[in-house]
C-alpha cells in the first residue's frame, strides 16, 4: 500500500524551493536558514506552507492551562507551538516546527538535502584514529555513567515484584543488580585535516547586504567541511587594492572602500599555504567572494597566480560571485575560461541573494572534492 | 501486512474484555505498521489513499522529521470506518501493543454509538479512494497544476461549514426545501375568521389584518433575498451558486464532504480521547495487565496523561472528567437536593450509593459532544482540583500570563474554544449586494478579531470561488469594518 506519499512529498519540495507554484512561497515560514545559534546548538526552522483561512488572531485569544502559579505568574510555553500527542494526522499543526539540532547533525542534514557526496580526503597521511561514541546500555561500569531512569526502572521493577514496594513512602533504593550503565562503542575514523582560507572582497562596492550573503554561505561551508575532516582550520583575507589577513570578527565587518586588485589575495593566499599548509598533510579549501568588479589587466595576473600557484595545491578553488544588477562580470568569465585539467578543481557560481545560497552550496561542495 | 500470530491472540482477548464491559464497536481490523508507514498513513490522516496533495507531503515530512528528532511518535491511529482500521507501530512492546488494542476499541465503540458521529459516512475508506480517483482524473484532463490550485483554493476555505448541523446536508435537501416552501403558499393571503358582516370588524380586526399582511409581504422579501437567512455553510453555498465548472464543483464538495467527516473528530477530541483512555485505563488494570507489565504499561500510560502548565491535555482533561462523573452518580452526587446542599462536610462524605456511575457514563459517550460534555459535567470542585486557569497575552512583556483562576472565566473561555472548533463563525449575508451580484460574508463577531492578513488573503480566494466582488464584514479593534476585493485590488471601509 501507499506509496503516493512519495509523489506528495517531492511536489512540496519543489513548492519550498520554488521552483513551482512561486505564489505559495509568500506563506511559507521558513525564515532564516540559520536560526538562533546556541552553544553549538542551532535550531532550524522545518519549512511549512501555510493556507491561509479566516481564522483568530491568537494573541487576543488567550486560552486554558493547567497547573501552579498565581494571577500574573508567566506561562512557560508557546501557545503557538504545534501539540504533540499520540494522535496525529486530523488537525493541523499551526506554526513552524523547530528543532535544535548539534552541528554535526545539521551538517548530516545538509548532505542529505543537497545530495552531497561525502569526500575522499586527499591528504597523504590517513592515520586513524580512535574515536568513543556512546550508544548502549550494560551491566557494569563505572558509577560516572550510570544512568539514572533505567536504574530506576529495574529498580522499582524489582521492589514491586518483591512486593516491598510501600505506596505511601515510595522510596526507591537500587541494588548492584539494578544499575545500569552508558556503554560505547569505539569507532575508528580516519584522521584528516582541512584548511579552509576564504577571501572576500570589501572594496565600496560590496555592500552589507553582500557580506551578510557570504557569511550564510561560509557558515554552511564550515559546517559542512567540519562534519568531513577531523581538524579544520579557517583563515580570512580581505582585501580591495591590498590584502591582510584577518580574525573572524574583521572579516564580516570590515567596510573599505576603494579600488579592487584580486591578485593581492591571491598573493597572499599564496604565502599562507606556503607558510602553513604543506599540501601533501592538509586538505586546501580556498574559497573566493566577490562581486567581480576587478580591473581587466589584474584579471590576467589572478589567472596566472591561480593557475600556476593555487590550483596544484588546493582540493577545490570556489568563487562566489555576489552578483549585483550588472550580471556576470568579466572577471568570472575569464576564470570560467581557465583550464581546471577534469578534475573540476574549480567552481564558480553567482549568488545573487538568500535563496541562491542553496544553489551555491551545491555547486561548490557537489563535486565531493 | 496481516497480524502476526501473537498480535492475533492478543486482538482476541482485548476484544473479548471489551465486549465484556458492553463496549459496542464495528468489526476491527488491525495492521502493523513501521515508523516511516506509520508516518505516511499518518499524513493521509488513516486513509491509505487520498487525493493527491503537497499538504500531505508537507505532514510527512514534518513528522518523519519530528519523529527522526525524538520530539513525538504516534503509538496509534484508527480511522472511522465500517470494518474500522486500525494501526499499530511495529517497533513497540507488546504491553504497548495491548494498550493501544484496548484503547482503540474504545474510539471505535466511541465512533459507533455517539450521536455526532451518526451521520458520517462508514465507508469513508472506499469513499476517500474515490476522491483521489476523481481528482487524479481531472489532474490528467484539466492539467496538474490547475486542479492543485484550485485544490488550494478549496482548501483554504474547508472550515466554513456549519458545524452545528448534525451532518452534511445534500443537495437533494435542498429542494426538499424548495418544495416545502411552495406549499408555504396557501399563507399568502391573510385568512379570515368566517364572521358575520356586522361582527367582521370584531371577529377580523382591521389593525390585525394589516400587521398580518405587512409580515407576510416582508416574508416575501426575505424570499426574493439570497440567500433567505445567513447561510452559515459558506461551502454549500458556494457549491449552489458560484459559476464553477463542472470538475470544480466536483473538488469543492469533495473538500467539502471530507471537512464534515472529520468535524465530529474535532468536535469531541476531549471527550472520544477521555473515553478510550477510561477504557484503556480499565481493560488494563482490571483484567489484561501481567504483573511483569506493570513498569511498562505505568510509563506508557503516565507518558499518555502528562500535562505541561499551558496546555490542557485532551486526554488527561477527559479522563478526568468522566472519572469524575462516575464517581458523582455512584455516590448519588446529582439531583435537586446535592445541588441546594451548601455545607461543604456533607458533600464531601455524600454517598446516597446510587451506583449508577457506569450507566452514566455509557449515556453520556452516547449523546454529548466537548462542548456539551464540559458544560454540563466541569464543576467548580474540578476546576480546583485539576488547577485550572485561564491565561492571557501580555502585550509588554511580550509572554504569556496566568490571568484567573476563576471559575466562571476558566469555564467560559474553554467553552468558547472549544464552540465552533475555536473558528471564526462567517456568514453568507448577501449574494446580490449593492444590487451587483456581489457577495457579502459578515464574520459574527464574537470579542476576538479575525488574524487580519490571512482573512484578507482568504477573501481574494473567495473571488477566486465567487468571481464577482467580494465583501468582508468584521470588527478590527472595536470598529466595525467592510473589506473588499474587487480581483485586483483590496479596499477597506469603515462602517
Amino acid at each position: 500500500m501507499i506509496a503516493k506519499i512519495e509523489q506528495d512529498t517531492s511536489r512540496f519540495r519543489q513548492i519550498v524551493r520554488g521552483r513551482v507554484r512561486e505564489n505559495l512561497r509568500k506563506y511559507m515560514s521558513s525564515g532564516e536558514l540559520i536560526g538562533r545559534q546556541g552553544r553549538d546548538l542551532v535550531s532550524i526552522p522545518i519549512p511549512q506552507v501555510e493556507l491561509p483561512q479566516f481564522r483568530f488572531g491568537r494573541q487576543q485569544a488567550g486560552g486554558v492551562g493547567q497547573g501552579d502559579g498565581e494571577s500574573g505568574t508567566p506561562v512557560a510555553f508557546d501557545p503557538d507551538q504545534p501539540g504533540e500527542g499520540d494522535e496525529a494526522g486530523n488537525l493541523p499543526g499551526e506554526h513552524i516546527l523547530e528543532v535544535e539540532v548539534s552541528l554535526e547533525e545539521l551538517a548530516k542534514i545538509l548532505g542529505d538535502e543537497l545530495e552531497l557526496p561525502n569526500i575522499e580526503p586527499r591528504g597523504k597521511e590517513n592515520i586513524e584514529s580512535r574515536v568513543d561514541r556512546y550508544t548502549g546500555i550494560r551491566r557494569v561500569g563505572p558509577e560516572s555513567l550510570r544512568h539514572f531512569k533505567r536504574t530506576y526502572r529495574e529498580a522499582l521493577k524489582r521492589q514491586i515484584s518483591l512486593g516491598n514496594y510501600r505506596y505511601d513512602q515510595p522510596t526507591v533504593i537500587p541494588v548492584r543488580e539494578d544499575k545500569r550503565y552508558r556503554s560505547w562503542k569505539t569507532h575508528f575514523e580516519p584522521d584528516s585535516n582541512a584548511a579552509i582560507i576564504y577571501m572576500m572582497d570589501v572594496s565600496g562596492s560590496m555592500y552589507n547586504q553582500k557580506k551578510e550573503i557570504v557569511r550564510l554561505t561560509a557558515f554552511w561551508i564550515d559546517t559542512w567541511l567540519r562534519s568531513q575532516y577531523q581538524k579544520v582550520e579557517v583563515r580570512y583575507i580581505i582585501h580591495d587594492a591590498a590584502a591582510r589577513e584577518v580574525d573572524q570578527d574583521t572579516f564580516y565587518h570590515t567596510r573599505e572602500s576603494g579600488g579592487t586588485a584580486i591578485s593581492s589575495a591571491f598573493r597572499l593566499c599564496r604565502d599562507i599555504i606556503r607558510a602553513d599548509y604543506n599540501p601533501a598533510e592538509w586538505n586546501i579549501y580556498p574559497f573566493q567572494f566577490s562581486d567581480g568588479d576587478n580591473w581587466e589587466d589584474d584579471n590576467h595576473k589572478c589567472v596566472r597566480l591561480l593557475v600556476d600557484e593555487i590550483l596544484p595545491h588546493a582540493n577545490l578553488f570556489c568563487y562566489g560571485e555576489v552578483s549585483g544588477p550588472r550580471g556576470q562580470s568579466q572577471y568570472m568569465r575569464i576564470l570560467n575560461q581557465v583550464d581546471d585539467g577534469d578534475g573540476g578543481l574549480l567552481s564558480s557560481t553567482t549568488i545573487e541573494d538568500k535563496d541562491g545560497i542553496y544553489d551555491a552550496i551545491k555547486v561548490f561542495l557537489g563535486k565531493g572534492r | 501486512m496481516s497480524l502476526p500470530p501473537e498480535l492475533c491472540q492478543l486482538q482476541a482477548e482485548v476484544e473479548a474484555h471489551a465486549r465484556h464491559y458492553g463496549l459496542d464497536f464495528f468489526d476491527t481490523i488491525f495492521e502493523v505498521l513501521d515508523y516511516k508507514h506509520m508516518n505516511q498513513v499518518a499524513a493521509y490522516s488513516g486513509f491509505p489513499s487520498r487525493y493527491p496533495h503537497w499538504g500531505f507531503g508537507m505532514d510527512y515530512l514534518r513528522m518523519s522529521k519530528s519523529y527522526a528528532y525524538g520530539l513525538h511518535r504516534i503509538y496509534e491511529m484508527v480511522i472511522n470506518n465500517d470494518p474500522s482500521y486500525a494501526y499499530l507501530l511495529a517497533s513497540n512492546k507488546l504491553v504497548d501493543q495491548k494498550l493501544v488494542m484496548a484503547h482503540v476499541y474504545g474510539h471505535v465503540d466511541f465512533f459507533k454509538s455517539n450521536m455526532w458521529f451518526a451521520g458520517t459516512n462508514r465507508k469513508m475508506m472506499d469513499e476517500m479512494a474515490n476522491h483521489g480517483t476523481r481528482v487524479r482524473r481531472y489532474m490528467e484532463r484539466y492539467g496538474y497544476e490547475a486542479v492543485e490550485e484550485f485544490l488550494d483554493i478549496c482548501l483554504s476555505l474547508d472550515n466554513l461549514i456549519d458545524i452545528h448541523a448534525l451532518g452534511i446536508r445534500r443537495r437533494s435537501d435542498c429542494y426538499r426545501r424548495y418544495e416545502e416552501a411552495q406549499q408555504e403558499d396557501p399563507r399568502r393571503t391573510v385568512r379570515k375568521l368566517a364572521s358575520k358582516s356586522y361582527m367582521d370588524n370584531y371577529v377580523n380586526p382591521p389593525d390585525f389584518l394589516m400587521a398580518q399582511r405587512r409580515k407576510i409581504s416582508e416574508a416575501e422579501g426575505r424570499k426574493k433575498h439570497v440567500p433567505e437567512q445567513p447561510e452559515r455553510d459558506v461551502m454549500f453555498f458556494l457549491l449552489e451558486n458560484a459559476p464553477l465548472a463542472d470538475w470544480q464543483r466536483d473538488v469543492l464538495a469533495i473538500v467539502r464532504e471530507e471537512s464534515y467527516y472529520f468535524a465530529p473528530q474535532r468536535q469531541t477530541k476531549i471527550l472520544n480521547e477521555g473515553w478510550a483512555s477510561y477504557w484503556h485505563s480499565t481493560i488494563m488494570t482490571e483484567r489484561a495487565l501481567k504483573p511483569e507489565e506493570l513498569i511498562d504499561y505505568a510509563e506508557h500510560h503516565a507518558g499518555t496523561m502528562a500535562t505541561s502548565p499551558g496546555r490542557l491535555n485532551p486526554y488527561k482533561l477527559g479522563l478526568e472528567l468522566l472519572r469524575d462523573i462516575e464517581d458523582r452518580w455512584d455516590r448519588g452526587c446529582f439531583g435537586k437536593e446535592w445541588e441546594e446542599c451548601d455545607n461543604a462536610q456533607a458533600r464531601r462524605s455524600w454517598n446516597r450509593k446510587a451506583g449508577l456511575g457506569r450507566e452514566k457514563l455509557f449515556e453520556v459517550r452516547r449523546i454529548y459532544n466537548d462542548v456539551g460534555f464540559l458544560d454540563t459535567f466541569l464543576t467548580e470542585d474540578f476546576a480546583r482540583r485539576h488547577k485550572l486557569f485561564t491565561y492571557e497575552y501580555n502585550p509588554r512583556t511580550k509572554q504569556y500570563v496566568i490571568d484567573s483562576r476563576e471559575f466562571d472565566v476558566i469555564k467560559r473561555k474553554l467553552l468558547f474554544s472549544l464552540t465552533n472548533f475555536g473558528q471564526p463563525l462567517i456568514l453568507v449575508q448577501d449574494a446580490n449586494h449593492g444590487n451587483r451580484g456581489e457577495l457579502l460574508l459578515r464574520h459574527e463577531h464574537e470579542g476576538i478579531d479575525l488574524k487580519l492578513d490571512w482573512a484578507l488573503d482568504t477573501l481574494e480566494k473567495v473571488y477566486d470561488v465567487w468571481r464577482r466582488p467580494v465583501h468582508l464584514e468584521t470588527v478590527v479593534q472595536e470598529a466595525l469594518k467592510r473589506f473588499s476585493f474587487d480581483g485586483t485590488e483590496q479596499s477597506e471601509e469603515s462602517l
